[in-house]
């Protein structure tokens, strides 16, 4: 029995396309911010041609600094800011996640508001200002305070000797104020888009007020939170003229952690414009390009962290 | 002590660690203001200190107007340049926002906010100064435009996403074209939000040093001449701190006294916006 109604499929005609210029007009103006990001890696590219032809790979690993007889090795400096950026990182990562942890709960708005308030400010003093700051300020302070009774009592340990007022620990600690901001705002956002759900259950089996915090939020916002350690990593190794200020701008790898040093960054504000001839300035900004390709690096895997936590946890919830 | 009294014991040591540590986070926050406060009103309370430019060590009656009058400058050249752009961009990324181009966008503006100012600096210097042979605050406000973009980008983008989507569809239904909806229907609507990026981007930029220690250079002398070398705050508050006299050390806290206070009146303008533009998202 073939009593099946014959059809056949009309086709839809296709809708008319009006061209959107206005779209195209808006992803041209909206391009400019990919297109300066590449041209700064092209341009710094191109301008440390010389050292980079001069030294090849060398150049990562040498450790001398000498304009006069145009030798140029980036270790030293590549130490320093390492160093310095993850000394901040040991320094703010509890402080910052206690804040976040703080911030995230519920209950008592105004004050948190406040405090909230209060770290967002933090984030908006600029960086000289924290400069000055740590040179007549914060420094001595802990030079006295900190580096002289560490280095009495902790003196076996050849690392923690020779206390000085201008040095990595310093800049670290600078830092590490610096960078709390970001650490801060990242991880309360992340520790916020926990499912509720999740605190709920985990009261309801009678988890205390820690047992919640430590066993079920921080787990679930693990990666976010380390995301929000990478993009403050960025920060602190890009940072310029708050270390620059106290670090001590001596180009060698620090004997320890209280000893003069030097950053990428410090050695390009504090050389760049007495560099004369073509290598010198090449290898300046050899330094330059090092850096922002790190920093690129650091903050596309923050970045990709801290969207994929909260993707997650918009799916779960 | 029972199993269970230990876990409340624990819980509530662990609960004042964390208000302690908080606690703790803001201390700095008080000593830089506290200090910046002290050293830097002796200065600031002299007239002469916001009147007068650059004098020589010993000279009386120095004062800051150079760097203050090139700040204005400087950073007005930068807003022109990146707010009509930052602005676009960001209706952009709020009205074709799933666009695989805007995801792009999206991702080249977050990193552009964590690339180090010094590497900005950098690159100004080498397109803009090298040309001409000598610096030039143009140069400057190029680098400061560049950290204002995507500041002001993501933040218009948030602001606009905020705008209910039936105002957008009222105003397709009647008739009007995409970009006169996009611009002048949601992006008024969104302005206080758009208007608290701006004022974010011009407080981050009036504190940036980095970019302008190559580029606008400096000047002892008073100048509006944006072609040329170009005193800034930060600059002055940089370079007197680092320099051996007592004078010019008080001025460099003077300087960072006028700075903070600047960039904290911004941001804490830029709050009270932002708190009126979530009103009205709410009422429409």
């Amino acid at each position: 029995m073939a009593s099946a109604i014959e059809t056949t499929p009309t086709s839809i005609p296709p809708a008319r396309r009006v061209p959107d210029r206005f779209r195209a007009v808006m992803a041209l103006v909206a391009a400019v911010a990919p297109v300066i990001l590449v041209v700064i890696v092209v341009i710094l590219f191109q301008q440390a041609v010389p050292a980079v032809r001069h030294f090849g790979l060398g150049f990562l690993i040498g450790t001398v600094w000498n304009p006069v007889t145009e030798s140029f090795g980036a270790l030293p400096a590549i130490f320093g800011t390492v160093t310095t950026s993850f000394m901040a990182l040991a320094i703010a990562i509890p402080v910052g996640v206690a804040v976040a942890i703080f911030l995230a709960e519920q209950g008592q708005q105004a004050i948190r508001g406040l405090i909230g308030t209060g770290i967002e400010l933090l984030a908006a003093i600029p960086s000289v200002v924290y400069g000055i700051w740590a040179l007549y300020v914060l420094a001595p302070w802990s030079y006295e305070h900190l580096e002289i009774p560490i280095s009495e009592r902790l003196g076996f340990i050849t690392y923690l000797t020779q206390p000085a007022v201008r040095g990595l620990f310093n800049a670290a600690l600078v830092l590490a104020i610096m960078i709390l901001p970001t650490l801060t705002a990242v991880s309360r956002d992340v520790i916020r888009a926990v499912p509720r759900g999740l605190r709920e259950n985990a009261i309801a089996l009678g988890a205390t007020w820690w047992e919640t915090t430590w066993h079920v939020i921080l787990p679930s916002a693990r990666a976010g939170i380390f995301g929000a350690t990478i993009l403050a990593l960025g920060r602190a190794l890009g940072e310029t003229i708050a270390v620059t200020m106290v670090i001590g701008n001596r180009y060698a790898i620090p004997p320890t952690i209280f000893s003069p040093a030097y950053t990428l960054a410090s050695v390009i504000a504090n050389e760049f414009n007495e560099a004369t001839g073509t290598l010198y300035p090449a290898a300046l900004i050899e330094l330059g390009l090092v850096l922002i390709l790190v920093t690129v690096v650091v903050n596309i895997v923050a970045l990709l962290l801290v969207n994929s936590t909260s993707r997650d946890a918009r799916l779960t919830a | 002590m029972n199993r269970n009294s230990r876990r409340r014991y624990a819980s509530t040591t662990w609960l004042v660690v964390t208000y302690a540590l908080t606690l703790l986070a803001l201390v700095p926050l008080g000593l830089v203001l506290w200090f910046t406060v002290v050293k830097g009103l002796p200065p600031v309370l002299h007239p002469e200190f916001f009147t007068n430019a650059f004098r020589p060590v010993g000279v009386p009656g120095a004062g800051i107007s150079h760097a203050i009058v090139g700040s204005g400058i400087l950073v007005g050249l930068a807003s022109l340049m990146a707010i009509p752009i930052g602005i676009l961009g960001g209706v952009y990324l709020a009205e074709y926002g799933i666009a695989r181009w805007a995801a792009w966008v999206r991702l080249a503006s977050d990193v552009l906010v964590g690339t180090p100012s010094i590497a900005i600096g950098l690159f100004a210097y080498a397109l803009f100064v090298v040309p001409v042979h000598h610096f030039s605050g143009v140069a400057g406000s190029i680098a400061l435009a560049i950290l204002m973009l995507p500041i002001i980008i993501r933040t218009t983008e948030g602001a606009v996403a905020l705008i209910p989507h039936g105002l957008r569809e009222s105003g397709l239904a009647l008739g009007l074209p995409r970009w006169r909806v996009s611009l002048q229907l949601i992006l008024p609507a969104a302005a206080p939000g758009v208007i608290t990026g701006v004022l974010l981007a011009v407080a981050r930029a009036s504190g940036e040093t980095a970019p302008l220690l190559f580029t606008s250079f400096g000047n002892t002398l008073f100048s509006v001449d944006a072609t040329h070398a170009i005193q800034a705050l930060p600059l002055t508050v940089y370079q007197y701190a680092l320099l051996p006299y007592k004078s010019l050390q008080d001025q460099a806290w003077g300087a960072a006294l006028v700075l903070v206070a600047m960039v904290l009146a911004i941001n804490l303008l830029s709050r009270w916006v932002l708190r009126r533009q979530i009103r009205l998202a709410g009422q429409l």
